[in-house]
């Protein structure tokens, strides 16, 4: 007995030494680290002290010189190519720079297929579908001056209009419908009920900078036409957002401009998404700091939280975005389907109209048909390398089918890919009934021209915008529902808004959709769940009647007794 | 009936620790296993994850004391399997026990298990059990398997064996939660798990090969 206490006491002991032991090497930072573990400097995460020392260095904007004492930028300008030509007397490079970028060029030089892919080329939205033959209206938003059509010159280095990136007074404004030139007289644009102003050319020029979060938002905050209608992560909401909006931008905190992530090489700016991937290599800082620092792993590591925390485990599968974003529009409401086919009724006066929603956003418009805003939107996911594919008009589609205007490229197999947040936007809008292929419609022009929103008739719309491209149309359309992805990657929540784990790994996940992963929660096998279920039932019904039968026949023997 | 039994010394302080520190563990592991398959939410799926995996390198440990503690006492000869009396005993509870027969094997602290739990013991402790810690260990360390050099397993494949084993312990669990009642009196099993004692029909007619060796 004595030795048997004894080994028992020696026993217990060793158990104990042995599970610290195991705790320690396998598992102890799960316990000590669990959501009630109080966060110190300690046992931070190191993907954040990483990204933190990484934006820490003092200093931020300086410059060697103050426009406003240059002589070439002393003078009055009567037009904005003046000063363009005056920036381009001591910016010799600029120009060449910027006309071999995308902002200028509106196409994608490196996609491989002889300039299709691009805003200027031959793919397609389902916002106002394309540019080409509407050029007035959507190159308000391009850096030049006169994009008005097929005979802009894009070799005129005056064109560049250097000032509405590097304008920091924010008092510069470019037309809505100018095709990319501001007022010479103020000038009212009814749509907007806003009367825009020539702008103080001299002034502005004497206080240009590098280009904070107005500036690239001027355009990319109000892309579909008007504010927070694209894109879902950009809104004008994000100029001087709350950390709440976004962790990074957050004006009262680290206050990124938006190249702090899409870094800027001789005007060429990071962070494009056509069919090569954004970044193609994961690349950290300390593993190269002049990659292209688009990739939140850059500053953060492959293994941001906290050591041997689970999560960090999920980095090789999911993207940052896709727990870090857990809704976009989170102050203004987003559109989320735009159905054209329902566009051209009129009141009964005989009048285009807007019908006001209930988030202050029109649901209906004459112009433009039926539109659903939502604010607070759980993103889609899908894999995703970074690439996107777009179809071109030319392609065939099956009308009967979805088209799917664009598409994040990606798939569980590929190491490079992520499950990654998306918003799609669907919609319905024409296309040629006679040839099974998208059309490009002119929608803007003057009241005499076949514009839709001259004459409203899609047919002669149609035919003026397929015409323009030098397309054929057979003269026949109808309208087909088609989606278009966005990826979802601005407006980072503050870490206690991360998604939580079982918004995923349950039967109603959000990742429900996402193949190629097996997810705890999410996928165990239903068969195998049921039978399991079956055997405990059957277990359990075994077991009382086994007991019932004992109750039972006991009562028969005392009775018998 | 009463005059006729005595108290025997069953469970040593090891055994009775370890059977209810096991128990707890299988409890806790059952609760938040099937929290992380989805059946029900109790701690959350975090907490469900963090408790599960830390409970389950525990049970490694405390497996491994069982194991050393089988082989250096000789208690592993209570498991060995037998089909002498089983079919009495398997005849006693089918028929026996609604007719107030005694047990064909009374318990003895040589000989505590009767056949048929010889061989429900063996597989939980042989096959049943290890197999989950199996299937769990490899599916805890699924990030590690490239460089473990595991080839050849898929995350699902795993889980799924790492179910099925699950609901395995749940049946062997509601079994013997209710074969523990069919002792003298409805706790008389469960008591002596506490205490060590168990009250036995005297004599024990225990066959000389039921005993383990001294």
């Amino acid at each position: 007995m004595a030795k048997g206490k004894r080994l028992w006491i020696f026993g217990a002991t060793t158990f104990a030494l042995a599970s610290v032991l195991l705790h320690v090497l396998l598992a102890a930072p799960i316990a000590a680290t669990g959501p009630a573990a109080k966060p110190s400097e300690a046992n931070k995460a190191p993907g954040r002290a990483l990204a933190q020392n990484a934006v820490m260095a003092p200093g931020g904007r300086w410059t060697t010189v103050d426009h406003s004492k240059l002589e070439a930028l002393q003078k009055p300008f009567a037009k904005p190519e003046e000063v363009t030509a005056a920036c381009l007397s001591c910016h010799a490079l600029a120009a060449n720079q910027i006309q071999h970028t995308i902002h200028w060029t509106w196409l994608c030089d490196n996609c491989g297929d002889g300039k299709n892919i691009g805003k200027g080329g031959k793919t397609l939205n389902n916002f106002c579908i394309a540019v080409p033959s509407n050029e007035p209206r959507c190159t308000s938003c391009h850096i030049g001056y006169g994009w008005k059509d097929k005979t802009f010159d894009f070799t005129d280095k005056n064109k560049i209009d250097c000032l509405v990136c590097h304008d920091t007074t924010h008092t510069y404004d470019k037309f809505p419908t100018g095709a990319g030139n501001p007022v010479s007289e103020p000038k009212l644009f009814p749509e907007d009920g806003k009367t825009y102003q020539p702008p103080d050319y001299t002034k502005i020029a004497g206080k240009v900078g590098l280009p904070d979060r107005y500036n690239c938002g001027y355009c990319h905050f109000y892309g579909g036409g008007g504010d927070a209608v694209k894109h879902g992560d950009l809104d004008s909401s994000m100029t001087n957002p709350k950390k709440s909006l976004d962790v990074h931008m957050d004006v009262e905190g680290l206050n990124f401009t938006c190249q702090r992530c899409h870094t800027t090489k001789e005007h060429q700016i990071a962070g494009r998404l056509y069919t090569t991937p954004a970044a193609p290599e994961r690349l950290s800082l300390t593993e190269a700091d002049l990659a292209a620092k688009i990739a939140c792993e850059s500053c953060h590591s492959a293994a941001p939280h906290k050591l041997n925390t689970k999560a960090n485990d999920h980095t090789s599968k999911v993207a940052c975005q896709t727990c870090h974003i857990p809704e976009f529009a989170r102050v203004l409401p987003t559109k989320m389907r735009w159905d054209w086919s329902t566009a051209g009724k009129k009141n009964p006066e005989g009048k285009p109209f807007k019908t006001a929603g209930p988030l202050g956003k029109p649901i209906y418009d004459t112009k433009k048909g039926d539109f659903t805003w939502v604010k607070n939107v759980i993103p889609e996911y899908r894999w995703f390398n970074g690439a996107i594919s777009s179809m071109l008009v030319t392609d065939k589609i099956d009308p009967n089918k979805l088209v799917t205007l664009n598409q994040p490229i990606g798939s569980a197999n590929d190491p490079q890919s992520r499950i990654m947040p998306f918003k799609r936007h669907t919609g319905k809008q024409p296309y040629d009934k006679g040839a099974n292929t998208m059309v490009i419609p002119k929608l803007f022009g003057p009241p005499e021209s076949d514009a839709y929103w001259a004459k409203y008739d899609w047919k002669k719309a149609i035919a003026a915008g397929m015409a323009y491209v030098e397309l054929p149309f057979s003269g026949e359309y109808g309208f087909v529902e088609t989606e278009y992805f966005m990826p979802t990657t601005h407006m980072v929540a503050p870490k206690e808004q991360v998604v939580r784990c079982e918004q995923c790994h349950s039967r109603d996940s959000r990742l429900k959709n996402v193949p190629g992963v097996y997810m705890p929660g999410r996928d165990a096998s239903p068969m195998v769940t049921g039978i399991g279920w079956v055997g405990v039932i059957g277990s359990l019904v075994g077991v009382g009647i086994h007991g019932a039968a004992r109750v039972v026949s006991r009562k028969k023997r005392e009775n018998k007794s | 009936m009463s005059a006729n039994l005595q108290k025997v010394y069953l469970y040593s302080r090891y055994e009775r620790f370890w059977h209810w520190f096991q128990a707890l563990l299988i409890l806790l592991l059952l609760a938040t296993g099937l929290e992380i398959h989805g059946s029900f939410a109790l701690f959350g799926f975090e907490r469900a994850v963090q408790v599960h995996n830390f409970l389950g390198l525990t049970w490694l440990v405390a497996f491994a004391f069982f194991v050393f503690w089988l082989f250096t006492t000789g208690e592993w000869k209570q498991y060995v399997p037998t089909t002498k009396k089983m079919l009495e005993v398997v005849r006693y509870y089918l028929f026996g026990i609604f007719t107030g027969q005694p047990h064909p094997c009374p318990k003895s602290q040589d000989a505590k298990h009767n056949p048929l739990q010889r061989l429900t013991y063996l597989t939980l402790a042989a096959a049943l059990l290890p197999f989950q810690m199996a299937t769990g260990l490899l599916y805890y360390l699924y990030h590690s398997w490239k460089e473990l050099g595991l080839t050849g397993f898929s995350l699902g494949g795993v889980a799924v064996l790492h179910l099925i084993g699950g609901f395995a312990v749940l049946i062997f669990l509601i079994t013997h939660l209710y074969m523990t009642t069919t002792g003298h009196t409805v706790f008389t099993h469960i008591k002596a798990m506490f205490t060590g004692w168990e009250d036995v029909a005297r004599p024990s007619d225990a066959a000389e090969w039921e005993k383990r060796g001294k």
